[in-house]
């Protein structure tokens, strides 16, 4: 296990966490997933993100506009199995259609906005949050302000090369790996096995 | 662009907020909508935090509502009122620093013309008076010299409005704002014919009063852009907040300005304009 000293953990870290990234924390190869700043085993990962989920009190998803809306091939197929997921976990979903920093406000209890997302966070009394389809550089800007303001436990299944900034990060996350961590919720669960 | 992008994942149909679903199957992408239709469709802005009244906020909605293509359109923004309604605006939009508009509004041009050849993009600045006429005065010229293919509609509130009303080029010779207590000194800059001078193919004065009149002007605008070179678009948008009149006076404060002369509505088409102008229309038949 890969370490340094600086660790990615459940906040509030404060005004203005620093990045990551400039803490030292790197991406993981290719087959392995980060967990509060330190590289595993993907596999590990995926066993750690469903105890999360499970043992959550209010789980959500944030997916955002990569797979909210049916922009090519695979995104449609791709948006079903992260419903899948949430519904195994028994995780609420809200929306990050775009990432305009609506003024006057954006309303907290429908939809997550990149600028502000401890007011969903807070809102909702969201314990643990997973973020999938974001863009990277708005889902690390996000990642780091709920680290920074609020409690909330923070999952980002990524298809590129992952979030350094969330608490437990895989990295090219296809719809395969969504079923088998649906799997993997739904045999911790006791069901299907 | 194909309109099946705005298409929604059938898994997150239930999740979406309604604006988003009304804009996919309600919106006025690919149709042909204009000011005439409001109401019958969804419109690309949503609410907004701008002032009573604000006249500035008025003619935005009738200038989204007659873009022709707004989903193959950029609006490239400056500071200032206008500023603050964008995000509530559903189509592509950047924010530039104050008075950079028409120098960014270049470079996407030209980035959006080498990426995508076949296709249409059109780049459309919005921004206030102060944005145009003052600070960024030397980047408007500019890009009209260049020639550049792209719109540039200043909202014209005759103030900077946004920073608690000190006079513009704008401004009409004697106004009194918050701060320019002694009142303007020197006489409202006509961008229209220094517009005309530089290059642009396509000129017009407009006001939201006349919203028909205002929705030819910008459809004119973008596609003589579009086709042939850089036009340019006064809006006058008076401002009740910094002129201190009452929010439903707005149009008549328009209204009234234009019939004592103090601001006129003209249009200027060039010989090429003219042409291809009567070649669309011809088209339409
Ligand atoms: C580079 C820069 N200079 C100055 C400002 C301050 N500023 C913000 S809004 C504004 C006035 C905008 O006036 P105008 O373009 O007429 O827009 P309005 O608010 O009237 O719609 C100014 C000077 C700024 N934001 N950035
Ligand atoms: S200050 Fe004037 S221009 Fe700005 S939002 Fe208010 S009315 Fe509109
Ligand atoms: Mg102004």
């Amino acid at each position: 296990m890969l370490s340094t000293e600086y660790r990615v953990l459940r906040g509030p870290e404060g005004y203005l966490p620093p990045a990551a990234a400039s803490m030292g924390v790197v991406l993981p190869e290719k087959g392995s997933a980060l967990v509060e700043g330190c590289i595993v085993p993907k596999e590990d990962a995926m066993e750690l993100i469903a105890d999360k989920l499970l043992s959550a009190k209010n789980p959500f998803f944030f997916p955002g506009p990569l797979v909210l809306w049916a922009w090519k091939d695979g995104v449609v197929e791709k948006a079903k199995a992260i419903k899948e997921m949430a519904e195994a976990a028994e995780a609420k979903i809200i929306p990050m259609p775009d990432y305009r920093p609506k003024y006057p406000m954006i309303n907290p209890a429908i939809e997550i906005n990149p600028n502000h997302p401890n007011l969903t966070i807070w809102h909702n009394k969201i314990d643990v949050c997973v973020f999938i389809g974001v863009h990277c550089h708005y889902a690390n800007m996000a990642l780091k302000i709920i680290r920074g303001g609020t409690e909330c436990y923070t999952i980002a299944l990524c298809g590129e090369a992952g979030h350094e900034d969330a608490m437990i990060s895989l990295r090219d996350v296809r719809v395969e790996d969504l079923k088998r961590m649906t799997q993997i919720i739904m045999e911790k669960k006791g069901v299907g096995k | 662009m194909k309109k099946n992008i705005f298409q929604i994942s059938p898994s997150f149909y239930d999740v979406m907020p309604a604006e988003y679903r009304e804009l996919v199957e309600n919106g006025p992408f690919e149709k042909k909508v204009g000011v005439s239709d409001l109401g019958a469709f969804k419109e690309l802005s949503e609410e907004h935090p701008l002032c009573a009244g604000c006249g500035l906020a008025l003619s935005l909605r009738l200038i989204l509502a007659s873009l022709p293509n707004p989903e193959d359109t950029i609006i490239v923004g400056s500071t200032g009122c206008s500023a603050i309604a964008f995000p509530q605006v559903a189509v592509q939009n950047i924010h530039s620093l104050f008075g950079n508009q028409n120098a960014i509004a270049s470079g996407v041009k030209r980035a959006l013309t080498l990426r995508f050849p076949d296709k249409i993009k059109d780049v459309v600045v919005i921004a206030g008076d102060g944005a145009t006429v003052d600070i960024g005065l030397d980047m408007v010229m500019q890009s009209w010299f260049r020639q550049e293919r792209i719109t540039t509609i200043m909202l014209d509130n005759e103030a900077y409005a946004n920073t608690g009303g000190q006079e513009s080029g704008m401004s009409q010779e004697g106004a009194v704002l918050h701060m320019a207590p002694k009142g303007k000194t020197f006489p409202k800059v006509s961008l229209p014919e220094l517009a005309r001078a530089s290059g642009c193919v396509y000129v017009a004065a407009v006001n939201p009063a006349k919203p028909k009149k205002l929705e030819k002007a910008i459809v004119r605008g973008v596609l003589a852009a579009r086709e042939l070179g850089p036009t340019y678009i006064q809006v006058f948008t008076p401002c009740p907040t910094n002129y201190k009149f009452k929010p439903n006076e707005t149009i008549e404060k328009i209204k009234m300005r234009v019939k004592e002369g103090t601001y006129e509505t003209t249009e200027f088409i060039s010989a090429e304009a003219q042409e291809l102008f009567a070649r669309l229309e011809e088209g339409k038949k």
